[in-house]
């Protein structure tokens, strides 16, 4: 029998798999040492849990275990990434670039810097959320210390062009920096292939607890420093004080684990499920698919469907658990800032779903799933006046709306 | 945002959808809202010239659950009232009815928009001035 609803907002967060907590229960109980208890086996023991988990983390992401800075996740991450590098680098410059479709944890600390003496770029993306390279290399000033673009969107899943962007801010001796939140764990990234020197990520995208993410920081070619933006007790290399969240640190190391191991055949099964899931819905006149089709995270699709209002279609498909826009917005009546940024209409943004597969997606209700999308969309359009009037042929930009 | 079980009702099963002749000369159509908004409603009557009650009523929206259940009931009271009776149907009655919270008040004022607009329609069909339309 299948537990309704659904849970399809994977990219808001995924559940804890079931080998993640066990590894973690061990520090939720017996082991509860603090890692920096350097005088008795309580605190080597944490550390010893640390210190593993640290090397499975840095094996997923192909750098060195001390390139790890634990954080409370990728909204501390962006912020310790953004705001660490435009202290530590003030006598080079101050101007940081990045793009119009980020996450708010990026745009909002690039705000806060411009307010304190930062200038930002932010680059627009095309129709298909990808930014152009062209328009990386003109912004690229002597003064630019750092470009920061996402790796694959929240929202879209569209995934940049990182090599080629990273490429482009060595080749101008800025730092490159990305948020890796959506991509970790989902599809290979290597920081030394992709040339990154600062990314950001959390365990709870991919399967590990909530409340723990950590920074990559390079140690070499170049060596990177950033000021910590939390001070205290030294932890992480000055980078960020703060006791150690031990199980937390130990879920996201097993859960990188994990991703290392089953990335592959997850990527590839689940690809296949969204692109059913898509194919179906599509069937449907006027549904289109927001972002790009090819340079895409696997188990992400968003969909507008036209001439249906976005909140009325979140009521009409209530055995889902979906997003319309980013989760972290839909509290506002707002439309989608990334989607508008594709170039989408107010009506086409509100009217978009957005679908986040996970490892524990099935089949069965992928099928569900379908036939409850295509209910709710048929239903409301034929309650829908400007359906009616669209099948009749009448263009409704053309029409005079009194506006209320 | 949690809706009341009447607005569900109405989301489920909405009573009156569907489209009368605009060409007749009894049949009065109010369209209003507008698509960057979020909510369009059409709303129609059908009126019996000789007692000047309204016989029939049909409504289309593009909208939120409570413009939805906003346009629904509104044609469900429209059924069976004269023209005067429904140009005295206030949006707070349709507040009350279906208990919408304030940020959902407007799907009201929009429905009441509609039945009036629709009224003034049917009058200007048949010879009558057209009604003041307050615009919110």
């Amino acid at each position: 029998m299948l537990k309704l609803p659904i849970y399809l907002d994977n990219n808001a967060t995924t559940p804890l798999d079931p080998r993640v907590l066990e590894a973690m229960m061990p520090y939720l109980t017996d082991v509860f040492g603090n890692a920096a208890s350097r005088n008795h086996p309580f605190g080597w023991a944490a550390e010893e849990g640390v210190d593993y988990a640290r090397t499975q983390i840095a094996q997923l992401i192909g750098c060195d275990s001390k390139e790890i800075i634990f954080t409370s996740g990728a909204t501390e991450g962006d912020n310790l990434g953004i705001k660490g590098v435009f202290e530590m680098y003030a006598q080079k410059g101050n101007h940081i670039i990045t793009t119009t479709t980020e996450h708010k944890a990026i745009l909002d600390t690039c705000k806060h810097l411009e307010k304190i003496g930062g200038r930002v770029t932010y680059l627009p993306v095309d129709e298909l959320g990808l930014i152009s390279l062209e328009d990386l290399e003109a912004a690229m000033t002597p003064e630019t210390i750092l470009v920061t673009i996402m790796y694959g969107n929240n929202e879209t899943g569209t995934i940049q062009p990182i090599r080629e962007i990273a490429a482009i801010a060595h080749k101008h001796g800025a730092l490159f920096m990305t948020d890796g939140t959506q991509a970790v764990g989902k599809i290979p990234v290597d920081v030394n292939a992709d040339g990154i020197d600062i990314m950001a990520f959390t365990a709870h995208k991919m399967y590990g607890p909530k409340g723990i993410g950590a920074l990559y920081v390079r140690r070499k070619n170049p060596r990177v420093k950033v000021t910590a933006q939390m001070d205290g007790g030294g932890h992480e290399r000055g980078m960020r004080s703060g006791t150690l969240n031990v199980p937390g640190i130990v879920g996201m190391g097993k859960a990188c684990e994990l991703a290392r191991l089953e990335m592959a055949a997850d990527a590839a099964r689940l690809s296949v499920m969204r692109d059913r899931l898509q194919a179906e819905l599509m069937t449907m006149e006027e549904t289109y698919v927001n972002g790009s089709v090819e340079h895409r995270l696997p188990h992400v699709a968003n969909i507008s469907f036209k001439y249906v209002e976005g909140e009325g279609l979140m009521m009409g498909v209530k055995d889902l658990a979906v997003s319309s826009g980013s989760a972290c917005t839909s509290a506002s009546l707002e439309p989608s800032y990334v989607l508008k940024a594709l170039g989408l209409s107010d009506d086409l943004a509100h009217s978009s779903l957005r679908f986040g597969l996970s490892r524990f997606t099935t089949d069965e209700q992928i099928d569900y799933a379908i036939n409850h999308v295509k209910e709710a969309v048929t239903k409301l359009r034929e309650m829908s006046p400007l359906w009616e009037m669209h099948k009749e042929g009448i263009d409704l930009s053309k029409i005079e709306w009194a506006e209320h | 945002m949690a809706y009341s079980d009447k607005v569900i009702d109405h989301y489920s099963n909405p009573r009156n959808v569907g489209t009368l002749d605009k060409s007749k000369k009894n049949v009065g159509t109010g369209l209003v809202g507008a698509p960057e908004c979020g909510d369009v409603m059409r709303l129609q009557i059908e009126v019996d010239e000789a007692t000047n009650t309204i016989t029939d009523a049909k409504f289309k929206t593009f909208g939120c659950g409570s413009a939805i259940a906003s346009s629904s009931l509104a044609t469900e009271w429209l059924k069976g009232k004269t023209v005067d009776e429904a140009l005295a149907i206030d949006n707070m009655e349709i507040v009350e009815e279906l208990a919408l919270p304030p940020v959902k008040i407007h799907c009201s004022v929009l429905a009441e928009d509609a039945i009036k607009s629709a009224i003034s329609d049917y009058r200007v069909k048949n010879g009558l001035p057209a009604l003041e339309l307050a615009h919110h």
